[in-house]
């Protein structure tokens, strides 16, 4: 199933951006959270 | 390229779709600027039309006519496409099918227009609409199923004779999204079936609220989800053949689909987080379930990503991101589902928001939700299916997509995105400053009310300027639609427009993938660990069952 | 199936990432007693005042010095009208609908209730200022939806 030793495409920029997608996300997630917090 | 042409009766059939969607979207577009004009309370209606009239009107002809027939023109062109022609007896139940989705839909638009069914399209009990409306809705369900069926049956037919083999990438995916659909359905079929109908016509006389709205909201979230997957089809099988590329990983792109099935269903309960009658614990299971759905959209953002850095990279790009500027950003096909794309990201992560248990309490019912629907099935899934729109129509008209049309259709998904980004935007923050939704003008006196005619974006205001934008924008794609349908220059041998299908590498693909009946079978199990408990708690401690009411 | 080492680390990230969302608020919510609103006693929706506490609307003051504050919703409106409670109080609010869906969402805080018939909705909230709240009902309810309204007042003790 798995081929192995297939050289591995350079996805640098993919990663980056993934990951910037993944810090988007958290950054939003814990200003409402807070949001939520302050109105305890 | 002829060859890739699908049988004149199938474009025909996929034509008729793509018309009654195109209908409902013009009609349904026209009603948010009513609406627009009406909430910041610079019109009045005539007396025989009412705010929730046209609110319910919008809410049904785009999230579901527009939605449900375009959906099917893409799968029975794709399919045809892939597996063949239809034969004379699929066609003739895929037929049978629209007709009666279509004869549904009539009904439920005559009964909203003769304000017998201002009741919005989640319908919840104990409003009572006429009992025809739910007849309409019932009728809908079955001709979609008829359809799916039919698609389904081609597709068997399509296995049989290609024994051993995994199906065609688009293929599965329809099938996919065709049983995840299904297996939805018959939330919305039960509720509207055994509890609504007997009651709108007066053969019972009481309703268990809660249980319908439970019932309604097993349907309701893999509802967004047959929305949402023929936009990642589009994502995963059209868009890297239009930029020259492949599809990243057959074997992710089926796994994230089967993922989709098993996951979509058993988290209906986020959508009642702040309602009695569930306990928290049923609450939060599905909590739980529903963040296991994020996860093959997490797949699918690397996939997409991985697939247009790899053809960045083949026609030259360098460095860490000289590969963006390769890819074909002068092709339309291309641009609108890339900012699809993009709206998807805070789309995605406002949903995480909405379902994370008593966080929901923050933006539960208010204007932020109605800037996240706008986000996620109003762009990402809308403006794929325009994308889809701009060659699948002349695809099957036999015309050409000219250069004037396609500047014309950057104009129309830019002025689509920045109404959008306004809109929406003013919609989360309202949401956040406890701006309620479904409200005719908002006319509260209270200090807190008033803010929310202040802020720059967070004002009433900048939300009408936005779906002002939206509706031109609306109005140049129907311009667009005829054009392409029929009054574009004919194609000929040379200019044929072609229907964009990747090449998938199957060759890493495991079969169990395909083993439907295998995940049929386990995403029955979720639900039924996630359901049974609470729902029949619901009917042995039913109250009392409610009335009818018709309150507008 | 073969996994680029990136989607790894990147499913890796996300996955981690879901279960810090899910654990918090699973701690807050059950530890803490955050939970949202909801409530587990049901009630006839045609009855409604006849059943207790429903045939009292209004403010009252517990045994253990807490406040309950019990609120009917109908189109288009709430039963009281005025509500006052005192400031630093921790006070329960208990609803339920006498004809449709409703909400009773207190702006600018985390009480956002469904009030759905036939069932009892419970949600409790310390006010920490004091002053006017804007109550509104964001359930669609009928022609008079956007008119249903109301305000409580947090006031000094």
């Amino acid at each position: 199933m798995e081929k192995k030793n297939q050289p591995q495409p350079s996805l640098k920029g993919t990663f980056i951006s993934v990951m910037a997608v993944g810090i988007f996300i958290v950054l939003m997630w814990v200003s409402i959270y807070l949001l939520y917090i302050a109105r305890l | 390229m002829k060859d890739a042409m699908i049988s004149v009766k199938d474009r025909k059939l996929a034509l008729t779709n793509i018309g009654v969607a195109y209908a409902a979207f013009l009609i349904g577009t026209l009603c948010g600027l009513l609406q627009v004009f009406i909430r910041n309370d610079a019109l009045t209606l005539p007396g025989w039309l009412d705010y929730y009239q046209v609110l319910t009107a919008h809410g049904l002809l785009l999230a579901i006519v527009f939605t449900t027939f375009f959906i099917f023109a893409f799968f029975h062109s794709g399919i045809s496409r892939t597996l063949g022609d239809f034969s004379p007896k699929v066609r003739g139940w895929n037929w049978a099918g629209f007709w009666v989705t279509l004869i549904g839909t009539m009904l439920v638009v005559v009964m909203i227009v003769a304000g017998q069914a201002s009741v919005l399209y989640t319908f919840y009990a104990p409003l009572q609409a006429h009992g025809l409306f739910y007849v309409g809705l019932a009728l809908f369900v079955i001709g979609t199923w008829i359809q799916g069926f039919a698609l389904i049956a081609h597709y068997l037919k399509w296995k049989k004779q290609h024994k051993g083999e995994l199906s065609p990438l688009f293929a599965f995916m329809t099938i996919a999204t065709i049983i995840l659909w299904v297996i939805a359905c018959l939330g919305v079929v039960a509720t509207v079936l055994f509890q609504f109908i007997p009651w709108a016509f007066g053969w019972t006389n009481g309703i268990n609220v809660e249980l319908s709205r439970s019932l309604f909201w097993y349907f309701g979230h893999p509802l967004v989800y047959f929305w949402l997957l023929p936009a990642y089809m589009a994502w995963y099988v059209v868009v890297p053949k239009i930029i020259g590329g492949r599809v990243f990983s057959d074997s992710l792109a089926r796994l994230s689909f089967v993922l989709f099935i098993l996951f979509s269903i058993p988290v209906g309960f986020h959508h009642q987080l702040t309602e009695p009658g569930i306990a928290s614990f049923w609450k939060f299971l599905q909590t739980v379930l529903t963040f296991m759905v994020i996860i093959p959209s997490l797949m699918t953002a690397f996939s997409m990503f991985a697939t247009f850095e790899m053809r960045g990279r083949e026609l030259g790009g360098r460095g860490l991101f000289g590969w963006v500027s390769k890819l074909p950003w002068k092709d339309v096909r291309f641009t609108s589902i890339f900012i699809a794309m993009l709206f998807f990201i805070p789309g995605g992560a406002g949903g995480i928001i909405n379902a994370s248990f008593q966080m929901n309490e923050v933006i539960h019912n208010t204007l932020w939700v109605v800037g996240h629907f706008h986000i996620t099935v109003g762009t990402p899934v809308a403006m794929t299916f325009f994308g889809l729109t701009f060659w699948l129509v002349p695809y099957l008209s036999g015309r050409r997509f000219t250069k004037s049309l396609q500047r014309m259709a950057f104009l129309q998904i830019a002025t689509w995105s920045v109404g959008m980004l306004l809109m929406s935007t003013a919609q989360h923050l309202l949401g956040l400053l406890g701006a309620p939704r479904r409200t005719a003008y908002t006319g509260y006196q209270h200090d807190s009310a008033l803010a929310w005619f202040d802020g720059v974006l967070s004002n009433h205001v900048t939300m009408a300027v936005g779906g002002s934008i939206l509706f031109l924008s609306a109005i140049l794609l129907i311009y667009i639609v005829v054009q392409l349908w029929w009054l574009a220059p004919k194609s000929d041998e040379n200019s044929y427009v072609t229907f964009p299908i990747a090449t998938s590498d199957t060759s890493a693909t495991p079969a169990f993938l395909e083993n439907w009946k295998l995940w049929i079978g386990i995403a029955i199990v979720l639900i039924a660990v996630a359901y049974t408990i609470p729902l029949s708690d619901m009917i042995q401690h039913a109250p009392p069952g409610s009335g009818r009411f018709q309150t507008w | 199936m073969h996994l680029h080492k990136y989607e790894k680390i990147w499913l890796g990230f996300g996955v981690f990432a879901l279960i810090v969302f899910l654990s918090v608020v699973g701690v807050s919510a059950f530890h803490q007693g955050h939970t949202p609103s909801g409530g587990h006693m049901t009630i006839d929706p045609e009855n409604v005042r006849g059943t207790a506490p429903f045939d009292e609307p209004g403010v009252h003051q517990r045994e253990d010095g807490s406040y309950e504050v019990v609120i009917i919703a109908k189109a288009f409106g709430y039963e009281p009208s005025e509500i006052q409670v005192p400031v630093g109080e921790e006070v329960t609010f208990t609803v339920t609908s006498e004809d449709v869906v409703h909400s009773f969402s207190i702006v600018e805080t985390n009480v956002n209730m469904m009030v759905v018939p036939g069932q009892v909705n419970h949600k409790t909230h310390t006010f920490s200022e004091e002053g006017s709240y804007l109550i509104v009902c964001n359930e669609y309810c009928g022609s008079g939806h956007h008119f249903m309204s109301t305000e409580i007042e947090v006031i000094g003790q």
